[in-house]
């Protein structure tokens, strides 16, 4: 094998004085033709920009490369050192020799060119095919991203296509100029973990069709697990570990790669669960739904609308003491709807909502997916923990001031906080933050809306046991929302999958996880990224969701359960929805 | 506001600006303390169309009154007709831009449509349809620069805060029962300081111009009273004799309406969410 890319010493800095500021420092790896490294690590560990290196990128991010050097074996045998190469040249590696993708690719793709322009663009400018020939080529490489019916597709708007087609359609482009190099750069982040899994085995298959090199940026060392033949750790623009991957998972030398491999949530098919907390069947519910239903109307005629968006049809559920009721599904499936109906937040169709008689006025309370977005950035911490004393009639006294302190404390936040402004904290302060002004009301129900997604993975394993301690504490009960089936398997006592506005499948955490029967939630857990399954092959599944919008006057099929064991209920599919 | 302020001081074209207006408001000060070199509707009849000299500072007038006093007393008048109308103008937009996006729908388009309709109009034409009901004169001016710039200040506090009512932490402050006033004040509103900031340096350059423009074609302040409009109307017709009774109001107009816009541009550089993360 004759080595692609070799990467000695590269140091990387940013702003004006470069070598003061530095991101990557000292970074060494090396590349061989058809293999595919994974570099790991934490938002600012300095992954990013060192791919973004490679084929300079970086400059127009305002980095410089301060030393180092970056030989890249071109197409016609020679080797270049990137990090010398003139702009001129540079113009030929991108794309030729060094194609790439983003995290997100609806801003990646231009809005207002159809997709098939914008993939003949990519042909003419890597191999001069104009016209007919440039269609001809666009057609077949839509067809090698496994796009159905690709012709039609050609003819689409970036807008037009799901999350997971952009996706592809942005992989045909990077594939357009059959690159010797594909630098995937955190490509399924934004993606649900159905959709994740289709894009990975998309890319592991791709990679076997045409033997190019990839370079995968993550943070989730489960999700390259199955496709890097090595793995980089970085940590603060150090390459602490490389290795090739079994060892790197099995045999990890450095104390960062083993936190990451045991303290971060990892999806172990229900081993994880958490064992307090068996739900007894006497106590009275704290909060019981029943037979809940929020629809958005869309496109109003003059005198009847002319559909709806059935986001939540038909939801119950109910939640006791001191217990934690997952809801986990992918975006639009009405989980975070059916919380937000909850608090009041959006209007109901139908359904009741009982809240049990609780030792607070308000008994439910709410914390957020963004710690940035759901604290007034003008407002001390003090004003932010008080405001919902104040909202129910209390004063600014200093019993109010002793309470904010305690729960400051019990967050792990110091008295000095109070004083300071939401932009002095990291996103894991601000949601301890967000915690502890939804405890100020005494609750007995917190719903969590996707209340760790935005943290990165080493402070959320800390959020979450920070959750389940004041649980314990408080006797708390969780509505806990996400879409990420690590997570929840740390928290939840009970899940409820949701599907296309409904819930499919309910009963206890081990339960669900270990013994999934409805075929969703077999797909949903079969796509989840493991370390302990990095071996199985994935084949590609093209399954779409069904559209929600429905004609006025529709109501969904009464829901017919089936008991499987003691808490365990699976809504009966009918044959339409298995196919 | 201490911290602002001392933020536009170091702030090249800011420290100009504030120098501008701080002399403004304090010839503003002496003028109604009536410490001025001489009596300004005094007539000194000797003392007709004199050039300025070390007696009369900038000159005097074809009825013999001090032009530099008059000028002292024209600026406060026009500086108080500014900033009263501006003051109104800011309160009643914030009030009804906040109402119509808060309230939304059937609410929102009512404001927003009576705001399109003022905004029609050029503050000229709607001073002599108050001059019409109510007669000329100071308070005139008031009104009708006030009604002008309403609509401006009303969308200018419209978009964010439609922007803001969907922030989460304003459905944060509903789940906890958060009053509406409560949500208004501290979420919305403080918010909008900074965008308002620079609207109302930036008005108040426009409402001294104005003002000057009405009471120059005798709609806005009535003689003996002083204003600078009306300084530069007397001063028309003396063009060639006396072009000091011109070139001193003219400048003082051009001068503050330079400090105020100054001070309004080092404002949106300062308060720009690109550098706001260095100040709380």
């Amino acid at each position: 094998m004759t080595k692609l890319l070799s990467v000695r010493d590269l140091h990387v800095g940013f702003g004006r004085d470069p070598k003061a500021n530095e991101v990557v420092k000292g970074v060494s790896f090396d590349l061989e033709q058809g293999q595919t490294l994974g570099i790991v690590g934490e938002s600012g560990s300095g992954k990013s920009v060192t791919a973004l290196c490679i084929n300079r990128l970086v400059d127009f991010g305002g980095g410089r490369i301060t030393a180092g050097s970056i030989n890249l074996a071109r197409a016609d045998g020679s080797v270049l050192d990137v990090a010398q190469a003139d702009e001129k040249t540079l113009l030929g590696v991108r794309g030729r020799d060094v194609a790439m993708i983003f995290q997100e690719p609806m801003t990646s793709l231009n809005p207002v060119h159809t997709i098939g322009a914008q993939i003949a663009e990519a042909y003419r400018l890597s191999q001069g095919l104009t016209g007919a020939a440039a269609d001809r080529a666009s057609l077949d490489v839509l067809e090698r991203v496994r796009i159905a019916d690709a012709k039609s597709r050609l003819g689409y708007y970036p807008h037009q296509l799901s999350g997971g087609m952009r996706q592809r359609v942005m992989i045909a482009m990077a594939l357009a100029a059959s690159p010797r190099l594909l630098i995937a750069d955190e490509p399924t982040t934004a993606l649900d973990v159905t959709v994740q899994a289709q894009i990975m085995a998309l890319l592991a298959e791709l990679r076997a069709e045409t033997g190019m090199s990839m370079i995968f940026i993550t943070h989730d060392i489960g999700l390259v697990a199955g496709i890097a033949d090595n793995i980089m750790v970085m940590q603060n623009g150090l390459a602490v570990e490389q290795n090739t991957t079994g060892a790197v998972l099995d045999h990890p030398q450095h104390d960062y790669t083993r936190h990451l491999l045991r303290a971060v949530p990892h999806f172990t098919a229900g081993a994880a669960v958490r064992s307090d907390g068996s739900r007894a069947n006497t106590a009275e519910p704290i909060v019981r739904v029943d037979d809940l239903a929020v629809r958005f109307p869309i496109g109003k005629a003059w005198f009847a609308p002319r559909g709806a968006i059935h986001a939540v049809d038909g939801v119950s559920f109910d939640l006791m003491p001191g217990e934690t009721l997952a809801i986990v599904g992918e975006s639009g499936c009405g989980k975070s709807t059916t919380a937000r109906a909850l608090l009041g937040l959006n209007q109901r169709h139908r359904g009741t909502i009982t809240a049990g008689a609780g030792n607070s006025s308000h008994p439910v309370q709410m914390v957020f997916q963004d710690p940035f977005a759901s604290l007034n950035p003008r407002l001390t911490v003090e004003a932010l923990l008080a405001e919902p004393a104040i909202a129910n009639g209390r004063k600014r006294d200093a019993a109010l001031r002793e309470r904010m302190i305690f729960l400051l404390g019990r967050v792990g936040l110091p008295e000095e906080s109070l004083t300071r402004y939401p932009h002095q904290f990291s996103g894991g302060q601000r949601q301890r933050l967000c915690i502890a002004r939804a405890l100020m009301l005494n609750p007995d129900v917190v719903v969590l809306d996707e209340a760790v997604s935005a943290l990165d993975v080493s402070v959320q394993a800390k959020v979450l046991e920070l959750l389940v301690d004041l649980q314990r504490e408080f006797g708390l009960a969780y509505l806990f929302i996400s879409h990420d089936m690590a997570v929840v398997e740390r928290i939840a006592h009970r899940i409820a999958v949701m599907f296309a506005g409904q819930i499919v499948e309910m009963g206890e955490a081990r339960a669900v996880l270990s013994a999934p029967q409805h075929s969703y939630t077999k797909r949903l857990i079969a796509a989840v990224p493991a370390i302990e399954r990095r071996r199985q092959h994935f084949a590609v599944d093209m399954t779409q969701v069904p559209s929600l919008v429905r004609p006025p006057g529709y109501e969904p099929p009464p829901a017919r359960w089936q008991q499987i064991g003691g808490d365990h209920l699976v809504r009966e599919e009918t044959a339409h929805e298995q196919n | 506001m201490a911290k602002m302020l001392a933020a536009l001081f170091r702030h090249p074209s800011g420290r100009i600006g504030l120098v501008i207006i701080g002399l403004y408001l304090l010839a503003a000060i002496l003028a109604t303390l009536g410490l001025t070199p001489h009596d300004p509707l005094k007539l000194f009849a000797i003392d007709r169309l004199k050039p300025p000299s070390a007696t009369y500072w900038f000159g005097t007038d074809l009825l013999g009154r001090d032009a530099f006093s008059r000028l002292m007393l024209g600026i406060r008048q026009s500086m108080f007709i500014a900033f009263a109308s501006v003051a109104i103008a800011t309160i009643a937009g914030t009030i009804i831009g906040l109402l119509a996006a808060w309230w939304g729908g059937l609410w929102d388009g009512l404001f927003m449509r009576i705001m399109d309709v003022l905004l029609a109009f050029p503050a000229i034409l709607l001073a002599l349809l108050i001059i019409a009901v109510v007669g000329p004169g100071a308070m005139t001016s008031i009104a009708a620069i006030a009604i002008v710039y309403t609509p401006i200040f009303a969308r200018v506090v419209r978009g964010p805060a439609l922007s803001l009512k969907q922030r989460e932490f304003v459905d944060a402050a509903r789940t906890f029962g958060s009053s509406q006033t409560y949500v208004l004040t501290h979420h919305l509103l403080l918010n909008l300081v900074a965008p308002l900031a620079v609207q109302v340096t930036l008005a108040l350059a426009w409402a001294l111009l104005t003002e000057a423009g009405l009471s120059f074609l005798g709609l806005g302040t009535q003689p003996p009273t002083p204003s600078l409009g009306l300084m530069l109307a007397e001063s028309r017709n003396l063009m060639q004799h006396a072009p000091w009774l011109m070139i001193f109001p003219a400048l003082t107009i051009m001068l503050g309406i330079l400090g105020f816009n100054l001070t309004g541009d080092a404002l949106r550089d300062i308060l720009d969410p690109r550098t706001q993360g260095r100040q709380p």
